[in-house]
């Protein structure tokens, strides 16, 4: 295989001219991407692809652990269906948002984009104040963080989702920040696409815990 | 790294400077670092070849530390009764040698190997991401100057670099040796994360025209393979560590068996984690031996497509095997046969490699250069190191030989034999890639020779020590229980003792060769006659790699372009039509037009630096976390904010007048 010659797809005079579009992507090198996927959003896809086996080992030690609570409270005297349903809605709405944001962002509408980035914010700091609310009903009820087994990996894995969805508000406020005052390098709606595609995946996570962690009876 | 034809403080500036064209900046006061000399161009740099090299040097003095601490246990343990070192700092020594070597030393080797290397063996520029690539490698850093810190805190990690639990927990370990431990492979393990992603896109990504996946060079592809390891490996041992961090910190008790915890758990995310790693140690070592062999056999890779695919099935079944490092803690005969199936599965593919490169070899015309016999050194100690891990696979043998020396003896057979050598060779055979200077050649011998006689002399008594029952991480041994005649312990123990030393003398003998070697002429372009696209460009190379993006013909493209098939009748006989420097100057001659570079930052070593301010903050106050949020949160705005590339008027104007700018003056 190494004595074939066969002719490259590409020719030299393509590279060079794409060692001019040095504004494009991240790393400002100027190189168009083999793949044909954006270098950002390779990234973004390897980054979840990798943030799907850390909730895996997180998820993990909470079914091993969820019936270990000994005399201590247990998840059936304190799971609130009804309600984290609610805020479980609530989470999965803001999945739906994003994609107008994005789809917003394809057209160009900026006005909208920041609209509907600002609510896919708001719908997410509503489920983190169920889950703050939730927290305190249970902490209340007598589940401490070490009172258990089950209460410490329940608390360390609905709080790195948690953790997760701040930081994605964090990054959805960024956003529109950056977005009025014009300061996104490179291709906007590109970058309100990678936002929403780490937002899907938490909320994809979370349908994975509410349906492990409180659907199904311990 | 920003190019610029003008330094930034030649003397001409003076007479222009006048405020006539003033710098913005990005950062209000400060500006933005763009100078190409002095260490700011070393600390702030972006470039890829800046960062491997710094990479590389970090990783040796790590190398060398974690040397030092492999002698204090050698040194120990020569005698009946040692008294070099107390239990506690004995624990504390091999728990931080293991650490310091696989963490320390290995990985960024390998990482400097694959960030040096990648994009020039795929006609790139840089990496995907510049700015991403200096936070992996400040991070890792700082992570392992923090780690290395706890000696001087109160007392390193003793629990293993396994750190199994319960003994892991705080009763067992009330220094906070394991959570500097903790937290410092947290940081390390950032580095490798970002490092992984930021190396597959580049990879995937920006390899030049033609350069199909087939056509890459092997080092790439396995340093490719073990991106994708480290991508799906070290989110496990990060769950691992902040459950240990919980546990010790917060007091969670997820690995109290007293609270009906299952410290199992632990091993399963240790080793789901622990196996892949060993993989990650040694597959880019297997890169570099797979170019290595190749040019100083003068004959192509044998069955590069075998060679590339049992890469990525080894680091797919590597996935599948943890559970062999666990046979004796009970898991139960399915379990146990399950993985020991496993386990001799995965060495076919290791065994394919180890024909391939022998065929390889085979009927060529050999060089025996240092590169050439450090690789040559692989094949074999890893085969030796590979024959012992077989037996392990055989549960029954396995339980007998469990935390005995014969464990010690075969990890150090593959992973000094292996992932070591491997990265020696690179040294060698990359050196004047690198630095434009050859190593010399008679020193690299005695370096070798010491080394491989060193390793065997250490590592092959521990086979007897370990069969006759030595159990590892003992601090001393008696002499009444040694033995008697030809398995007698304190004979192969004091034989062991004296190898390390070797060792020691023998790795010494690189740095003096890289002193000997500083002032050795500049290289030839092409100084061993080389195969693959790296060698299409000065050495070293050029900041921007390569004056014109190379087109990718074939495999082996730099050979290929040097020598013509002559050959008649499907045979192959191959006469030379252009030198090296021949083909470097034709590319010089077409060079690509408005050459742009992004620009060095700041932000990733703040950024960096942030998270160690929080990893010292969780040991010690809760201030110290608020103050180091605040500086990664700085750094993270800064870094968003700011363009990859510098503005034109960030660059001092040019001497002979004109508009300031960044452009890469033609060569």
């Amino acid at each position: 295989m190494s004595d074939t010659t066969i002719d490259p797809p590409l020719t030299a005079e393509s590279a060079t001219t794409a060692a001019h579009d040095s504004g494009h992507g991240q790393s400002g090198v100027g190189h168009q991407a083999t793949t044909g996927i954006s270098n950002t959003k390779l990234a973004m896809w390897l980054f979840l692809g990798s943030e799907c086996l850390l909730f895996g080992g997180l998820i993990s030690t909470y079914m091993l652990y969820r019936n270990r609570q000994g005399d201590a409270i247990g998840p059936d005297q304190l799971w609130d269906i009804p309600f984290t349903s609610a805020t479980s809605f609530v989470l999965l709405m803001s999945s739906l948002t994003m994609v107008l944001a994005v789809s917003a962002a394809k057209r160009r509408e900026e006005r909208n984009t920041r609209l509907w980035l600002t609510v896919t914010a708001l719908l997410g700091g509503l489920f983190l104040a169920g889950q703050v609310y939730e927290f305190t009903v249970f902490y209340r009820e007598g589940l401490g963080y070490t009172t258990s087994l089950f209460s410490s990996s329940f608390y360390t894995l609905t709080g790195f989702h948690g953790v997760h969805v701040a930081v994605g508000i964090i990054m959805l406020m960024s956003l529109v920040g950056m977005l009025a005052k014009g300061r996104i390098v490179g291709d906007k709606a590109e970058t309100v696409e990678m936002i929403g595609l780490y937002w899907h995946f938490v909320d994809v996570v979370w349908i994975v815990i509410f349906t492990l962690v409180y659907l199904i009876p311990a | 790294m920003a190019i610029i034809e003008r330094p930034i403080d030649t003397p001409a500036l003076a007479r222009v400077g006048g405020g006539l064209v003033t710098p913005t900046t990005s950062y209000g006061y400060f500006r933005r670092p763009v100078q190409s000399t002095g260490w700011r161009s070393w600390a702030f740099t972006v470039d890829h070849k800046k960062i491997g090299i710094m990479y590389g040097a970090v990783a040796m003095i790590f190398f060398f530390v974690g040397g030092f601490e492999a002698l204090l246990i050698r040194l120990q343990l020569a005698q009946p009764d040692g008294t070099i070192l107390s239990a506690d700092k004995y624990n504390q020594m091999f728990t931080m040698h293991a650490t310091t070597m696989v963490f320390l030393f290995v990985m960024p080797m390998a990482a400097a190997f694959a960030n040096y290397m990648i994009p020039l063996q795929i006609g790139a520029r840089d990496v995907a991401f510049p700015r991403l690539n200096a936070l992996s490698l400040w991070t890792f850093v700082f992570g392992g100057i923090f780690i290395n810190s706890s000696w001087f805190l109160g007392g390193a990690a003793d629990g293993g670099w396994f750190m199994y639990a319960p003994n892991s927990s705080v009763p067992f370990s009330p220094t906070n040796g394991v959570d500097f431990w903790t937290l410092g492979l947290l940081m390390t393990g950032v580095a490798s994360q970002v490092g992984a992603v930021n190396l597959i896109v580049t990879a995937l990504n920006m390899r030049a025209p033609g350069m199909t996946l087939m056509r890459m060079p092997i080092f790439t592809w396995m340093a490719l393979v073990v991106q994708f390891l480290l991508l799906f490996a070290i989110p496990i041992i990060t769950v691992a560590l902040f459950l240990l961090l919980f546990q010790r910190n917060f007091d969670a008790t997820f690995f109290s068996v007293a609270d009906g915890a299952d410290p199992l758990l632990w091993q399963h995310l240790f080793w789901l984690f622990g196996h892949p790693e060993v993989y990650i140690l040694v597959l880019p070592s297997f890169g570099i031996v797979s170019e290595v062999l190749p040019t100083f056999s003068r004959k192509p890779l044998f069955g590069y497509p075998f060679v590339v695919f049992s890469g990525a099935a080894i680091g797919l079944v590597g996935f599948g095997v943890w559970a062999h490092h666990m046979f004796a803690s009970g898991l139960g005969p399915i379990s146990v046969a399950v993985f020991s199936v496993s386990t001799m599965a995965i060495a076919v593919p290791t065994g394919v490699k180890i024909i391939n490169w022998t065929l390889t070899m085979w009927g060529g015309k050999l060089w025996f250069s240092t590169a050439m016999l450090f690789a040559i050194g692989l094949i074999v100690q890893f085969t030796l190191g590979g024959l012992s891990g077989v037996t392990h696979a055989v549960a029954p043998s396995d339980t007998q030989q469990t935390d005995t020396y014969y464990i010690v003896a075969h990890f150090h057979y593959v992973i000094f034999g292996g992932a070591v050598l491997g990265l020696f060779s690179g040294m060698y055979y990359w050196w004047p890639k690198v630095f434009g200077r050859m190593l010399n050649e008679t020193w690299g011998r005695w370096n070798f020779w010491l080394m491989i006689i060193g390793m065997n002399l250490t590592f092959g008594p521990m086979h007897i020590i370990g069969l006759q029952g030595q159990p590892r991480r003992m601090y001393r041994w008696t002499e009444n229980r040694a033995g008697e005649g030809f398995f007698n312990l304190g004979f192969w123990n004091l034989v062991s003792s004296i190898g390390a030393l070797v060792l020691g003398i023998g790795a010494l003998l690189f740095l003096v060769n890289i002193w000997v070697s500083r002032k050795n002429p500049p290289a030839p372009a092409d100084p061993w006659d080389a195969r693959s696209l790296e060698w299409i460009t000065t050495n070293p190379p050029k900041e921007h790699n390569f004056d014109r993006t190379p087109t990718v013909h074939s495999l082996d493209e730099f050979f290929h372009r040097k020598y013509e098939d002559v050959g008649e009748d499907g045979l192959h006989d191959y006469k030379q039509v252009r030198t090296g420097e021949q083909i470097i100057a034709e590319e010089e001659a077409h060079a690509d037009a408005h050459i742009h570079m992004p620009s060095p930052s700041y932000w990733p070593m703040i950024l960096s630096f942030g998270i160690l301010v929080i990893c010292y903050g969780v040991i010690y106050s809760n201030l110290i976390i608020a103050v180091g949020a605040a500086i990664i949160v700085l750094a993270l705005f800064g870094w968003a904010l700011e363009p990859p590339t510098a503005d034109d008027s960030e660059f001092d104007p040019p001497a002979d007048g004109g508009q300031p700018s960044k452009e890469l003056a033609h060569v």
